[in-house]
């Protein structure tokens, strides 16, 4: 039960996002009707998670047996296909935009950070759900590696597959976004997005993308490909999916 | 104090709040199942997918395609209907709207109480469960309904009840005089 004293402390907070949003807080995707919703649940749950709480995480005897694989299942792309050949020992991620240490990671650099290991919960926007364990390092022991600028907003992922998707900053920061080298105890199979993919728990899965190549930090999205911040947006998945 | 003829029967508030609220259960009905055909199998607890028995399926047709659209207009309906809905309560609160329902029978009364104070609440509850973002927040919401996929299928079997009470909603406006009651609902005339 919400205090009302709590309460009236955040209003001021939520009143702010949405003033300031217009230009600041919010992506540039929002000019419809549709923006108008997606916009009032963004600044809700920037305000309802302004504490930055952790999505559940479940026991290990709750993990799915046979958590699905959709969309891409196995990257037709060549270079792809020899990099996993080679079992990804010479795949890299790319790390550009506004950061001090530009430059290329591989999976032996990614793991030398301190892992993490959670067993969460995917929700799928078909509407089934499986849970499963990821280990991977978080983002932002990536990003603060790097050294990102502090006009830095936020985080763009690219994917082998064709895919792009962009982070603001205050997920992209929080504890359990991921990019995930390992799931179940094992490596990540292919089929879920092998060598690396993302995991950001309080949204839905299409913004957990598979086969991640490369991050770009940056201040603006309007400028990156067609402007709404995730090629998702022109198929009319919302670029922020806490829902 | 029965309605005279050519005095207002429903209050303004009360007439423009039921026809948002209808326009709100028609977009939320018809994306509700655009969003269900994507994946029309029900499931009890925290997890269901393909592999995993279903707790009932229903024999539609998956089409992936309608959830872009479907889930937008849902998010926006259920917004509106949640304002509207406020204003709705809020009023009825302070007016003792709910208190005093002349001219209704106790099953009626019953049957619209029920579905403002329980039916509804319960809607957008079930609906805030399946969030990732708001139950990384209040994780009590998974206490209350199970799991998510729990909280899916009571979202779906409410969702079937209010529409039941729908068509007996709409099946009383014909039998007790559908022009009357029409007139009473958009004018605030029943003559």
């Amino acid at each position: 039960m919400i205090s009302r004293r709590r309460w009236l402390a955040g209003a001021p907070a939520a009143g702010g996002l949405l003033l300031s949003g217009c230009k600041e807080s919010l992506p540039p995707t929002y000019g419809s009707l549709f923006g108008l919703s997606d916009a009032l649940t963004f600044a809700a749950h920037r305000l309802l998670l302004r504490n930055q709480p952790l999505a559940r995480e479940f026991p290990r005897d709750q993990i799915s047996k046979n958590f699905p694989a959709i969309n891409t299942i196995d990257p037709v792309d060549r270079d792809y296909q020899e990099l996993r050949a080679g079992h990804f020992v010479d795949w890299r991620l790319s790390v550009e935009g506004l950061v001090a240490n530009p430059g290329e990671l591989s999976v032996a650099d990614l793991k030398a950070f301190p892992s993490r290991t959670q067993v969460t919960l995917h929700c799928c926007e078909q509407g089934w759900s499986a849970i499963a364990e990821w280990t991977g390092v978080q983002l932002s022991r990536v990003l603060q590696a790097a050294g990102t600028e502090a006009r830095a907003r936020y985080v763009v992922f690219y994917t082998v597959d064709g895919w792009w998707d962009s982070l603001d900053m205050f997920d992209a920061l929080h504890p359990q976004t991921l990019l995930a080298y390992g799931m179940n105890g094992g490596e990540l199979p292919v089929k879920h997005g092998a060598p690396v993919r993302l995991r950001v728990e309080r949204q839905l899965g299409y913004k957990n993308l598979k086969y991640v190549g490369g991050i770009k930090v940056t201040d603006r999205l309007d400028d990156i490909e067609d402007g709404t911040g995730a090629n998702g947006v022109a198929h009319g998945y919302p670029w922020y999916a806490g829902i | 104090m029965g309605p005279a003829a050519g005095v207002a029967r429903h209050r303004a508030v009360v007439r423009a709040t039921h026809w948002i609220n209808a326009a709100c259960f028609l977009a939320l009905a018809v994306s509700g199942v655009a969003i269900l055909i994507a994946h029309p199998r029900f499931y009890w607890g925290w997890t269901g997918y393909f592999d995993t028995p279903a707790a009932f399926e229903l024999p539609l047709a998956v089409n992936l395609d309608q959830t872009g659209w479907g889930r937008n207009v849902h998010f926006l309906a259920a917004w509106i209907t949640v304002f509207n809905g406020l204003v709705y309560v809020g009023w009825g609160m302070a007016a003792k709207h709910f208190r005093d329902l002349p001219g209704y029978s106790l099953l009626q009364k019953l049957a619209y109480l029920s579905v403002v104070f329980l039916l509804l609440p319960l809607m957008i509850l079930s609906g805030l469960t399946m969030s990732p973002g708001i139950t990384s927040a209040h994780p009590e919401l998974f206490v209350l309904f199970g799991g998510r996929q729990s909280a899916r299928t009571i979202h779906f079997l409410l969702g079937n009840l209010l529409m039941v009470f729908l068509i007996g909603h709409v099946a009383m406006t014909v039998f007790t005089g559908f022009g009357r009651n029409m007139r009473a609902m958009i004018s605030a005339r029943e003559s």
